[in-house]
C-alpha cells in the first residue's frame, strides 16, 4: 500500500497484476451468490422452487472443484517443469494462495452444499422458503474464503464483515419467531462492536508496524526490535477480540447461547463450523503466521483465554436443559480446543486446528441436522424432554446423534477423538503440559454433556412405548431425502476418519500457510 | 521374535498365515453387524448368532492357547500394520504370558454370559453392544501400541455405558454416568501421559515418534522426574480402572445397578483391563517409577483387601456384597504386582483369572437368584437350600474358591500373593492375610443367611438350577477345580513372560535393586526360607534370576503344605 503512495503521480492508476486462477474458487461461490440473486429477481414467477437449493449445491461443488488444482499446485513443490508450483500470492500481495487457504476453501465449499441439503426441507417446512438464505449463506462463505486468503489486514477485515453481514441476517431469518429476531439483533450489535475493536486493533497495529500488508508486518516485526512496544501489543490485544469473539473464546462467548438457541437451527449448523472455522483461519494466519516473531506475548494470552474456554464451556453446560444451548456451550469448549492447537504456535499446532476444524464441522452440522428434523415445526420443541426417546421412535436418527456426541466427546474411533488427541500431542510437543492437562479434564466434564442428550434420547421417553404412540412418533419425524444425504456423509466422515485419519492428517500439513509475495 | 517363528514352524502351514489376532478383534464386530442386521422382530436368533460369533472367537482364544510355545518369553502371534505413519501410530499386536489367559477368559466368559443370561427386552442392541465389547476387551489385551492401546482402553466405555443404562435395574442412569465419568476422568491424564512420552522419547531418543510399548520401554530415555510423572498419569487410570481404594466408589454402584451379563463381564474381564494395565504400562514401561512408587500401591492395595472385606460384611444386598469383594480381591492384584518379584506378580496375575471365573461365576449365581426371587435383599432370602440344594452346592464350590479354600483356584493366586508380598514387604502381607479371613467371614455370614435356616414365604419355591444352566456354569466350575488342583499348565505359561519382566524391572530401577526373592534351595521349612531371604537383602547379594524358575515348584509344594494346616 505504502510503495503505491510513493510512486510519482502518473495518468493511469496502477492496477495490481490479478492471478485469475487463484481467485477462481472465491469467484465462482461469490459470483454464484450474485447471479443467483439477478436470476430469482429478474425470474421470480418462472423459477421452480427446487431451483435455488439445486443450484445452491451445484456452486457449492463447482467451488470445491476448482478448488482442487489448484490445492495440487500450491501444496507442490516448485520444479523446472512447473515454476509456479508453491504458495502465490496475488492482487498487490494481498490475497495469498497456499495449500491453507485452499484447504479452507474446500472446507467452506463443503459445508455450503451440506447446510444447503439441510436447509432445503427446514425452509419449506418453516415456511419461510426463498432463494435469500442460500445467497446469504453462499456470500458469507466466500467472506470466509477471503478471511482465510487474506495477506493483508484490511483484506481480512473485509472478509470479516462480508462473513459476518449476511449471517446477521440468516440468524433473524425466521420472522415469525421472536427468538430468532432477538438472536438476530443480538448478534448483530455485539458482532458490529466487535468489528469495530478489530478494526481498532488494525488500526494500531499499522501505526506500530507502518503497514496493514501481513507480508511487510512481518518483515518489519522480525527486523525491526521496537523500543516501546505498547502500541504493537494493543494492536494484538485488540485483534484478538476480534477474533475471539467469532471463535466464542470467553470471555467474549456470552452471545453464544442464546444466538444458537434464537436462529434457525441449520444457520446454527452453518455458525458453528464455518463462522467458526473462518476465525480460526484469520487467527492463524495473523498470529502464528504474522505476529509469529512476537509469539513470548500473545501465547500466555491465548493460553489463558483458552483453559477459560475450556473450563466455561464445559462447566456452565452441565446446568442446561436446552439442546441447542448445550451444543452452543459444546462449541464454545470445542473452541478451547482449537485455542489450545494455536497456542502450541508450531507447524503441527496449525495442522491439528485444521484436522479439528474439519472434523467438528461434519459433526456439529450433523448434530444440527438431527437436531432440525427432531424438534420439529417452529424451532420450538428443544429441551432435553422434548426429544427424549429419540433413539427409540427414530433409531436412524438416534444412531447418527449417538455418533456425533460421541465424536465430540472424543470417544475412540471417530474423528473427534482424533482431532482431540492431535491438539493434545500438539500441546505436549510445545511443552504446554498444563494446558493439556486441563484440556483433557475439561474433555470429561463435557462427556457428561453429552451423556445427558444421550441418556435422554436412549434411555428416557420409555412412556413412548404405545405401539400406536410408537407409530404416531414415527411419522411425526420424516427423514427428508437432503437431510439424509447430509447424514450419511457426515456420519460417514466421522467414522472414517476416525478409524483412518491419515489422509486427513496429510492434508492439515501440506496446509501450513505461507505468506507469499506476488 | 524367535517364539513366533518357532510356534509357526510347528504349526501347519495353514497356520503361518492365519491372521490371529485380527481374526480375535475382528469376528466379534463382524457378529455384530450381523446381527444388527437382521431384523428386531426375530429375537431368539439375535442370541444364537451372537453366541456363535462370540464364541468362534473364543475357539480361537482357545487354539492360541495351543499354539501357544510356553518357552518363549517375547510376545508372539504379533500382527503389524501401519495406521498412522506420519505420528508413529500402529496396529500392533501380540500375546505373550502375561495376556494369553486374560484373552482366554475374555473368549470365554463372553459367549458363556451371552447364553447364560436373558436380557429380558431389546434384545438385538443388547448383543450387539456386548459383541462389541468383547472386541474392545480383546483390543486392550492383545495392543501393544500406545495408541492402539488407549483407543480400545476408551471404547470400551460406550457398550459398558449402554448395557448398564439400559438393562441395569433401579439407579442404572446414575451408575452408568458414574462409571463412565468416573473411568474417563481417569483416562484423561493417560492421555496426556501418552503424547508427552511418545513426545519426549522421540526428542531424548533422536529416532522418529512410535506409540510401540515394546520400542519405547525397551529404549527408555526420559529423565527419572519426569518419567514419575508420566508414571502417575497412567496409574491414575488404571486405579479408577481396578479400581483401588479411594476410586473404587463407581464399583459398587455399577456392579449392582448392572444386568447380570454386565457385572460377569465388568468383574471377570473389565477390572482386569487396570490390573493388566499397570503390568504392561506400569512396570513394564516404567520400572523405576514403579519400584518408587510401589509402597504408594502396596498400602493402597492392603487398604483396598480391608476395607472390602470389612465394607462387605455390612451389606444388605447379596450383589453389593459381591462387589465390595471385589475391591478386596483386586487389591491382593495389586499387592502382589507391586511386590515387584516373580511369585507375587505370578500370583497377581493368577488372581486377575481366578478372581474373573469365580466371581464371574459368583454375579451369575446372584444374578439367577434375582431372577427367581426377585429381591438380592439379603434378608429377604433365607433356606434357600432347601428348595434349590442343587443350586445351593454350586453356590457353596464358587463361594470357597472365592475364599481361597485351598484346593480351589482361589488360593493359588492369594497364596503366592502372600508370598511374594511377605518377601518384599513383611508387614503389608501380615495385614493383608487378615483379608483371607474376614472374605471367609462374610462370604460364610451370607451364605449362611441366604441358603440355611427355615425356609419362609416365597423361599420354598424357589426353583433348582434347571439343566441348561447347571450346562451353563460347568465350565466355570471345572475351571475352579482344574486350576486349584492343577495350576501347573497355567503357571508355567505365564512364568516366562514374568521373569523377563522382572528382569526388566530390576535393570531398569538400577542401583542395588534386586527382585526381592526367597531362596528356598536348601531351605526346610518356610521361615527358615524368609530368614535367609532376608539374611540376603541386608548383604544386598546379588543373585541371578535363575532362581525364580526353581522357586516355583517348591512353592507350590509349600503351597500344598500351608493348605493342609
Amino acid at each position: 500500500m505504502l510503495n503505491i503512495l510513493a510512486q510519482p503521480p502518473t495518468d493511469a492508476i496502477p492496477t495490481p497484476d490479478v492471478a485469475w486462477s487463484g481467485l477462481m474458487p472465491l469467484l465462482i461461490l461469490s459470483g454464484g451468490a450474485v447471479l443467483l440473486l439477478t436470476i430469482v429477481s429478474l425470474a421470480k414467477d418462472f423459477i421452480p422452487r427446487w431451483f435455488t437449493p439445486i443450484y445452491t449445491v451445484l456452486i457449492g461443488i463447482a467451488t470445491g472443484v476448482a478448488a482442487i488444482p489448484l490445492w495440487l499446485r500450491v501444496t507442490d513443490t516448485p520444479s523446472a517443469a512447473d515454476p509456479n508450483n508453491g504458495p502465490f500470492a496475488t492482487l498487490d500481495s494481498s490475497f495469498g494462495v497456499d495449500g491453507f487457504s485452499v484447504f479452507f476453501t474446500m472446507l467452506f465449499a463443503a459445508v455450503v452444499v451440506l447446510v444447503a441439503l439441510l436447509a432445503n426441507d427446514y425452509l419449506r417446512r418453516e415456511d419461510i422458503d426463498g432463494p435469500e438464505f442460500y445467497v446469504l449463506m453462499m456470500l458469507s462463505a466466500s467472506g470466509g474464503i477471503v478471511m482465510a486468503s487474506a495477506n493483508d489486514l484490511i483484506v481480512m477485515f473485509l472478509g470479516l464483515e462480508i462473513l459476518s453481514i449476511a449471517v446477521y441476517v440468516m440468524a433473524a431469518m425466521h420472522s415469525r419467531r421472536i427468538e430468532s429476531q432477538e438472536a438476530g439483533m443480538k448478534y448483530f450489535v455485539l458482532g458490529a462492536l466487535s468489528s469495530a475493536v478489530f478494526l481498532y486493533g488494525i488500526a494500531l497495529t499499522y501505526g506500530a508496524t507502518g503497514s496493514t500488508n501481513l507480508v511487510e508486518i512481518r518483515e518489519f516485526l522480525s527486523n525491526v526490535i521496537l523500543l516501546n512496544d505498547a502500541l504493537l501489543l494493543a494492536g494484538f490485544a485488540l485483534l484478538l477480540v476480534g477474533f475471539g469473539f467469532k471463535v466464542a473464546a470467553v470471555p467474549f462467548h456470552s452471545w453464544t447461547p442464546d444466538v444458537y438457541q434464537g436462529a434457525p437451527t441449520p444457520v446454527v449448523g452453518f455458525m458453528a463450523s464455518a463462522v467458526k472455522a473462518a476465525a480460526f483461519a484469520g487467527m492463524l494466519r495473523v498470529f502464528w503466521l504474522t505476529f509469529g516473531s512476537y509469539r513470548t506475548d500473545w501465547q500466555p494470552v491465548i493460553y489463558g483465554l483458552a483453559i477459560a474456554t475450556l473450563l466455561v464451556g464445559s462447566f456452565v453446560a452441565i446446568v442446561q436443559t436446552d439442546v441447542k444451548r448445550m451444543l452452543a456451550y459444546s462449541s464454545i469448549s470445542h473452541a478451547g480446543y482449537l485455542l489450545v492447537g494455536v497456542q502450541a504456535a508450531t507447524n503441527e499446532g496449525t495442522a491439528t486446528v485444521l484436522f479439528y476444524l474439519a472434523a467438528y464441522a461434519f459433526m456439529v452440522i450433523g448434530s444440527f441436522t438431527v437436531i432440525t428434523l427432531a424438534t420439529g415445526p417452529g424451532d420450538a420443541k428443544t429441551s432435553l424432554t422434548d426429544i427424549a426417546g429419540l433413539a427409540r421412535t427414530r433409531p436412524v436418527l438416534g444412531i447418527a446423534l449417538t455418533v456425533f456426541l460421541l465424536g465430540q466427546a472424543g470417544v475412540p474411533f471417530t474423528s473427534g477423538f482424533f482431532a482431540k488427541f492431535y491438539v493434545i500431542s500438539a500441546a505436549a510437543d510445545a511443552n504446554s503440559y498444563g494446558l493439556a492437562i486441563v484440556a483433557m479434564l475439561a474433555a470429561v466434564v463435557a462427556a457428561f454433556l453429552y451423556l445427558r442428550i444421550m441418556m435422554a434420547i436412549w434411555l428416557d421417553g420409555d412412556e413412548v412405548a404405545d405401539p400406536t404412540e410408537l407409530a404416531a412418533a414415527k411419522a411425526g419425524i420424516p427423514v427428508p431425502w437432503g437431510a439424509a444425504v447430509v447424514l450419511v456423509v457426515t456420519v460417514g466422515f466421522t467414522l472414517v476418519f476416525g478409524l483412518w485419519p491419515e489422509p486427513m492428517i496429510e492434508m492439515a500439513r501440506d496446509a501450513v500457510p505461507a505468506l507469499a509475495i506476488g | 521374535m524367535s517364539g513366533f517363528i518357532f510356534a509357526a514352524e510347528a504349526a501347519e502351514a495353514s497356520a503361518l498365515s492365519f491372521p490371529l489376532i485380527p481374526a480375535l478383534i475382528a469376528l466379534p464386530l463382524i457378529g455384530a453387524l450381523v446381527v444388527g442386521l437382521i431384523p428386531t422382530a426375530r429375537d431368539g436368533i439375535h442370541q444364537q448368532l451372537a453366541v456363535l460369533f462370540s464364541g468362534a472367537a473364543g475357539a480361537i482364544s482357545v487354539w492360541a492357547l495351543v499354539e501357544f510355545d510356553k518357552t518363549d518369553a517375547g510376545f508372539q502371534f504379533v500382527s503389524q500394520q501401519d495406521w498412522v505413519a506420519d505420528l508413529g501410530i500402529q496396529w500392533l499386536a501380540g500375546i505373550d504370558g502375561i495376556t494369553l489367559f486374560l484373552v482366554v477368559l475374555t473368549g470365554l466368559l463372553f459367549p458363556l454370559t451371552m447364553v447364560a443370561v436373558n436380557p429380558g427386552h431389546d434384545h438385538k442392541p443388547y448383543f450387539i453392544w456386548l459383541l462389541i465389547l468383547q472386541s474392545g476387551c480383546f483390543g486392550v489385551f492383545v495392543a501393544l501400541d500406545l495408541f492402539m492401546f488407549f483407543v480400545f482402553f476408551e471404547i470400551v466405555l460406550v457398550p459398558m455405558y449402554f448395557l448398564i443404562g439400559k438393562w441395569g435395574h433401579g439407579n442404572a442412569k446414575y451408575a452408568a454416568n458414574k462409571f463412565f465419568l468416573f473411568t474417563m476422568a481417569g483416562s484423561a491424564l493417560m492421555l496426556v501421559s501418552i503424547v508427552t512420552l511418545v513426545s519426549l522419547q522421540a526428542r531424548e531418543s533422536g529416532n522418529a515418534a512410535t506409540f510401540s510399548v515394546v520400542d519405547i520401554a525397551e529404549n527408555l530415555a526420559i529423565g527419572q522426574g519426569t518419567a514419575r510423572w508420566l508414571f502417575l498419569g497412567f496409574a491414575l487410570a488404571f486405579a479408577v480402572k481396578v479400581p483401588i481404594f479411594p476410586l473404587h466408589t463407581w464399583l459398587p454402584d455399577a456392579h449392582t445397578e448392572a444386568p447380570t451379563a454386565g457385572s460377569v463381564i465388568l468383574a471377570g474381564v473389565m477390572l482386569k483391563l487396570g490390573t493388566y494395565g499397570f503390568l504392561r504400562f506400569g512396570l513394564y514401561l516404567f520400572p523405576e517409577a514403579s519400584n518408587y512408587f510401589a509402597p504408594v500401591f502396596l498400602t493402597l492395595g492392603v487398604i483396598g483387601i480391608v476395607y472390602g472385606a470389612v465394607v462387605a460384611t455390612m451389606q444388605k444386598d447379596l450383589k453389593r456384597l459381591v462387589a465390595y469383594s471385589s475391591v478386596a480381591h483386586l487389591g491382593f492384584i495389586v499387592l502382589g504386582t507391586f511386590s515387584l518379584n516373580s511369585q507375587g506378580i505370578q500370583g497377581g496375575l493368577a488372581q486377575m483369572i481366578n478372581h474373573g471365573i469365580s466371581t464371574g461365576a459368583l454375579f451369575l449365581l446372584v444374578g439367577w437368584l434375582y431372577e427367581r426371587r426377585h429381591t438380592r435383599q439379603i434378608a429377604e432370602l433365607g433356606g434357600i437350600q432347601k428348595a434349590a440344594p442343587v443350586f445351593a452346592g454350586v453356590f457353596t464350590l464358587v463361594m470357597l474358591s472365592s475364599i481361597g479354600l485351598p484346593g480351589l483356584n482361589g488360593f493359588v493366586g492369594e497364596f503366592l500373593v502372600l508370598l511374594g508380598a511377605f518377601t518384599a514387604h513383611r508387614w503389608w502381607a501380615v495385614v493383608a492375610t487378615v483379608g483371607v479371613i474376614l472374605a471367609a467371614l462374610y462370604l460364610l455370614w451370607a451364605y449362611q443367611r441366604v441358603f440355611h435356616g427355615p425356609t419362609e414365604g416365597d423361599n420354598a419355591d424357589t426353583p433348582d438350577l434347571s439343566v441348561w444352566e447347571g450346562v451353563v456354569i460347568a465350565p466355570l466350575l471345572v475351571g475352579i477345580v482344574f486350576l486349584g488342583l492343577y495350576p501347573k499348565p497355567m503357571l508355567e505359561r505365564m512364568e516366562p513372560a514374568i521373569d523377563r519382566l522382572v528382569e526388566h524391572v530390576e535393570a531398569g530401577v538400577g542401583g542395588d535393586f534386586t527382585e526381592p526373592v526367597p531362596t528356598v534351595g536348601e531351605s526346610g521349612t518356610f521361615s527358615e526360607l524368609v530368614e535367609t531371604t532376608h539374611a540376603e537383602h541386608e548383604e544386598h547379594g546379588s543373585h541371578s534370576d535363575e532362581h525364580g524358575d526353581e522357586d516355583h515348584s517348591d512353592e507350590e509344594d509349600h503351597g500344598d503344605e500351608e493348605g493342609g494346616e
